[in-house]
Parts: structure tokens; C-alpha cells; sequence
């Protein structure tokens, strides 16, 4: 049992990423309203952003920001600092789910235009008319 | 001059759609003469690419002067150099057909719909040149973004359809990007080539996080590449997506997917990572035969013209993966193969499509009636874009399927070999459904006074001549199929690491 525990708790991380992914998963596919698949999707996102974040920490470490006075005196050790590499990419990440998020508001607003709702039950029924 | 090819085929494209925004805002025509220019200017460069390529081994190219492992590097071998200029030249064809295409269904959108389109050309030529994980997914959602705006831009179901097709592609590109991540963390890189090297030093082909890293990734790919049973945005979204957008994306999107996961097994895992886990060579067979058969039993029951060749294509990506699974280098010759030569035809069918569509004005597959009457030789190119369809030599997808027969044959798998056949039956079965629709329309039919049949002429000629152009492609890749084949087996062998 303190195993299991140990097991589970040495890697929380990986456990909330793949919770929070699965979150969003489960909204994209079973909520009806095209926001909330939206919002999902969003956290199936975010929940990957997590992960890499996660990735970078080491302990004891600061924020990865060279002081000039510290470079002069001491030598810089790669343990000081967490890993800035997973942080970056993140940062493309985000503008990319932006993004992404941006064109799905605009699609919805679109659909919502041409058939008066986002609901999916009642949008397939409006579509199989035209 | 020389050594900076390999960014131009991004530059030129992705530049090129910023001015003909800039212009569109100005004035709307030049926007469509911008996009031309620059998809022909690319195609040049590609082709420069490719016979430097040749001669020399592969180019690296460091994006900003930083050295391989940390900054991002641009890798071209004759491999991908061929991908690159199969997608300019079907890109330029699509763009070639875009203003008759447009002018018909979207008129007064052209200053959108051309930026966007440069835009998707310099996702797929990203994807296809870049050697690095991290970047490919960059270029995966700029491909896309630009798509999901493309197809939202039509009319009709295209939004619905638009809305199941961000969702799924998200997953497909989040999946991906997290496999991306977990090689990361094994490795410590993001270039592929690094990746490779520290996988092999290190023996990690039994390592359970880099396990994860490739399923995650091939996963990933399996939606965007649309793999049955994941494929159930790619149908709709194509299929209801402006003419112009369709004859663009439709024979390029799932090809550069494709040939990312080629360039996944081949250049980052290597062949002796697929053949050290039993059975992931069967499960990923059983997968694509499945594929083929769904893809092609669905296909059959379509009456929707553009819906009927969405679905051909879904069994038509069932072929690559099982021939990528059989991990045999002739297998891989007939998937490179298969690359190129299913580019043509899709992009044949759907011109051919749009041309009938157009002249028309019904997509219901009765719109083939009176075909080879009233529009002879639009009909003509259809037929041969579906006679390679079913395999018919000298056509390229007779070629294409026998190589991938001839490797399946080598591996024993029976099944594929089946699948294979099966699907060239169900597709020379609707072959004979749309044949038998335009040459025998003496006998009358509900359908011709409904749909006022018989009265239409040819296509717009601008339809037409990008139409026969990709049909005498589907001929000439035939016709060339021996020593083309010959020539990437080589290649093959070579990036693969058989003898």
C-alpha cells in the first residue's frame, strides 16, 4: 500500500496532466454545447501545457535568469536553474491554442448565424433539413 | 545563393501570403496573381532543391545560424525534396483552378481564401522540411489553422462539418505534441536526427517512455492523417469545403501526414524499433485492413459525389499504413510511391469533381448523367483519374498497388494482400455505378427531369486545363513507374539503413 501511495505520489504531476486531460476529452465528447466542446477543449490543452511545465522543475532551483554579478564570481551551475527549454516551447503552445480557440469562437459564431443555435441535437435536426 | 534553398521553400509561401493580404486589402485581383507567383516561384525552388539534393546528400540548414541540437534545423533528403515538389506542383494545380472555382462559389472572398491557401502550402512544406519535432508541430497547426478557416468559409453544412474537424484535429495535434514531449524527456533533444543518435547510444528501443513518445506521436498522426475509424471529420469537412479549397487540401493534407509518420519510423525510431516490439507490426496491418475495407464498403453507398471520392480516400490512406507496417524497404517503396501517385489522382478525381459539379450545378453523383455526351473530355480525365483508382495499368495506382503487394508478399501478410484487392473491386464496382450513368442515358431516369440533365456543356476552361494536366500526371508517374520506383527504393534503403 505505502508503495502504491509512493508510486502514486512521486509522479503527481503526471496524475493531474492526465486527470485534467481527461476532463477535457470527456467534454468534447459528451457535452452538447458547442461552447462547452470548446472549453474541453481548452483544458485538453492546457492540461498538455501542464505537463511540459512540469517537465522543467528541479529542486532548489531558481527562475532561469543568469545574475551578471553571480557569473562574474562563481561558476553557474545547470542544477541552480530549472529548465527553461519546456517553458519556451509552451510559450508556442499557448499562442497556438489561442489561436486555435479563436477560429472554433468564430466557426461557432458562424454556425450560430446560419442555423439560429449550438446546441448539437438541434443543430443536426436544423441540418438534415436544408 | 545555393545553400539557402532549403529556407526559401518556406520563405517564398509563407511571405508571399503576407503581401497578398497586404494587396488584397487594396486591390482584390492581385491577391490571386501574388498566390500564382509565389507557388510557381517555390515550385522552381523545390525542383532546385531536389537536383541539389541529388547530387550533393542531404542539405542542413540552421534557421538563424544556431548549430543542429539547439537551434531548429531544416533537413532535406531526396526523400523529402520529392514530397516537397509533389506538394508544390499539386498546390500550383489546385491554384490553377481556383479563380473559375471560386468566381462560381464564393465570389467577392478572394482576398481571403488565397493568403490562407499560401499559408497551408507553407505549413505542409514545413512539415515536410523541418528536422525538428517541436517545429513540425508549429507547422502542423499553421496547416491547421489555415485549413479549419478555408473550409469554414463555405456554405451549407461547411461550418458544422469545420466545427468536428477543429476538435478532432486538435486532439490529433495535441497527441502529438505530448509524444513530442515525452521523447523529450527521455532524450533531452527536439531534433530528430539527435533523437535518433541519443536513442541508439542510450538502447532505448525497450524504454517505456519512449514506447509512449511513438504511440502517442503515431496516434497523434492517425487523425490528421483521417485512418479509419478516426476518420470521421475528414469525409464532411473536405467534402463541403469550397471546390478550390477541396482540390487543395484533399490531395495533400493526408499525404504529408503520411509521409511525417514514414518520416518517424524511418529517420527517428528506425525499422529494428518497429520489428523489436512483437506484434505492433500485425496490430498496425489489422488496423489499415480494416481501413481499407470500411473506407471502400462506405465509399459504395455514397450519393454524394465529393462525399463518394472523400471516402475513396480514407481507404486510399488505409494503403500506406499497412504498407509503413509491413517494415520492409519495398513496402516503403511502394508507400513513397504511393505518395506521389495518390496525390494525382485525388487531386485528378476532385478537379474532375469540381469541373462536373461546376458544369452542372448538382453534387449528387445522378450529375454524371449524360457525362460522356455532354462533356466529353472532362469525363475523359475523370475516367483516368479512376481507372488509376482501381489499379488499371499504365495508370500509377496499378504500380503503387504492386509494389505494395510485392512487399506485403515478402512479409506473408495475406491479409493486406487481400484488402488490396478487395478495395480494387469495390472501386471498379463504382467505377461501373458512374460509367454506366454517363454512357448509356438513352434510358430515362426520374432524375434527368429533376435535375434538368443533358442540357450542360464542358466545364469552364479553367477548370479543365488544370484537370487534364493532373490526368496526364496520373499517366506520366505511370508510365515512368520503373525507373522512378527503382530510384526510390534506393533512397529508401539508404535513409532506412538496409542494405
Amino acid at each position: 500500500m505505502t508503495d502504491l501511495m509512493e508510486f502514486v505520489v512521486s509522479r503527481f504531476n503526471y496524475w493531474i496532466y492526465v486527470v485534467l486531460m481527461m476532463i477535457g476529452l470527456y467534454a468534447m465528447i459528451s457535452k452538447r454545447n458547442y461552447v462547452k466542446k470548446l472549453i474541453g477543449m481548452t483544458i485538453f490543452q492546457t492540461s498538455i501545457i501542464l505537463f511540459y511545465v512540469s517537465i522543467g522543475v528541479k529542486s532548489n532551483a531558481t527562475i532561469p535568469i543568469v545574475d551578471h554579478h553571480d557569473v562574474v564570481h562563481s561558476e553557474i551551475l545547470v542544477d541552480h536553474y530549472a529548465n527553461p527549454l519546456p517553458h519556451v516551447l509552451m510559450l508556442t503552445a499557448i499562442v497556438v491554442g489561442v489561436a486555435t480557440l479563436g477560429v472554433g469562437l468564430a466557426v461557432i459564431e458562424k454556425i450560430y448565424r446560419q442555423h439560429g443555435t449550438i446546441e448539437e441535437p438541434e443543430l443536426l435536426a436544423d441540418v438534415d433539413q436544408t | 545563393m545555393n545553400d539557402q534553398l532549403a529556407f526559401f521553400t518556406v520563405g517564398i509561401p509563407l511571405f508571399g501570403a503576407i503581401f497578398a493580404s497586404l494587396a488584397g486589402l487594396w486591390r482584390a485581383h492581385w491577391c490571386q496573381r501574388i498566390a500564382q507567383t509565389a507557388i510557381v516561384g517555390t515550385a522552381i525552388v523545390t525542383v532546385g532543391l531536389f537536383l541539389q539534393v541529388n547530387e550533393v546528400g542531404a542539405v542542413h540548414y540552421q534557421l538563424g545560424g544556431w548549430p543542429a541540437p539547439i537551434g531548429i534545423q531544416f533537413h532535406v533528403d531526396p526523400l523529402n525534396a520529392l514530397v516537397l515538389i509533389v506538394i508544390t506542383v499539386f498546390a500550383g494545380l489546385a491554384l490553377w483552378a481556383a479563380p473559375t472555382a471560386l468566381q462560381d462559389e464564393l465570389p467577392g472572398q478572394e482576398r481571403f481564401v488565397y493568403p490562407l491557401m499560401l499559408l497551408l502550402v507553407t505549413g505542409l512544406l514545413g512539415m515536410t522540411v523541418t528536422g525538428d519535432a517541436f517545429n513540425l508541430y508549429v507547422m502542423l497547426e499553421i496547416t491547421s489553422l489555415s485549413s479549419y478557416a478555408l473550409v469554414a468559409i463555405g456554405k451549407g453544412r461547411a461550418a458544422v462539418s469545420c466545427f468536428t474537424y477543429i476538435v478532432m484535429g486538435t486532439i490529433g495535434a495535441s497527441f502529438y505534441l505530448l509524444g513530442v514531449g515525452y521523447l523529450y524527456l527521455k532524450t533531452g533533444s527536439l531534433n530528430m536526427l539527435d533523437i535518433k543518435r541519443v536513442m541508439l547510444e542510450g538502447h532505448l528501443i525497450q524504454s517505456q517512455t519512449s514506447i509512449t513518445g511513438f504511440i502517442l506521436i503515431t496516434v497523434g498522426l492517425w487523425i490528421k492523417m483521417g485512418l479509419f475509424p478516426l476518420h470521421g471529420w475528414l469525409p464532411n469537412a473536405y467534402a463541403f469545403a469550397p471546390h478550390a479549397v477541396t482540390n487543395l487540401i484533399a490531395p495533400l493534407m493526408t499525404k504529408v501526414s503520411v509521409y511525417v509518420a514514414v518520416r518517424y519510423m524511418l529517420m527517428v525510431f528506425t525499422p529494428d524499433f518497429m520489428l523489436a516490439h512483437e506484434n505492433w507490426s500485425d496490430i498496425g496491418q489489422i488496423i489499415a485492413c480494416v481501413a481499407i475495407g470500411a473506407g471502400s464498403l462506405i465509399a459504395y453507398s455514397q450519393t454524394d459525389l465529393k462525399k463518394l471520392l472523400c471516402y475513396l480516400l480514407v481507404a486510399e490512406v488505409g494503403y500506406m499504413v499497412g504498407g509503413m507496417w509491413l517494415v520492409n524497404p519495398v513496402a516503403f517503396k511502394g508507400v513513397i510511391y504511393h505518395i506521389v501517385s495518390d496525390a494525382a489522382m485525388t487531386s485528378c478525381l476532385f478537379l474532375g469533381a469540381a469541373s462536373v459539379i461546376q458544369a452542372t450545378g448538382h453534387r449528387h453523383v445522378h450529375a454524371l448523367r449524360h457525362a460522356a455526351k455532354t462533356m466529353p473530355w472532362t469525363f475523359a480525365a475523370f475516367v483516368l483519374g479512376f481507372l488509376s483508382m482501381i489499379g488499371v495499368p499504365p495508370t500509377c495506382g496499378f504500380f503503387s498497388k504492386w509494389f505494395l503487394i510485392s512487399g506485403a508478399v515478402a512479409e506473408g501478410a495475406w491479409w493486406y494482400v487481400a484488402a488490396l484487392l478487395f478495395s480494387s473491386l469495390m472501386n471498379a464496382l463504382i467505377f461501373f455505378r458512374l460509367v454506366e450513368m454517363a454512357l448509356f442515358s438513352d434510358v430515362a431516369h426520374p432524375a434527368d427531369e429533376v435535375m434538368d440533365m443533358g442540357k450542360n456543356g464542358e466545364a469552364a476552361i479553367g477548370l479543365r486545363l488544370p484537370l487534364w494536366v493532373s490526368s496526364l500526371f496520373v499517366l506520366g508517374i505511370g508510365l515512368a513507374a520503373q525507373p522512378f520506383g527503382g530510384w526510390i527504393e534506393r533512397i529508401v534503403r539508404q535513409v532506412g539503413g538496409w542494405p
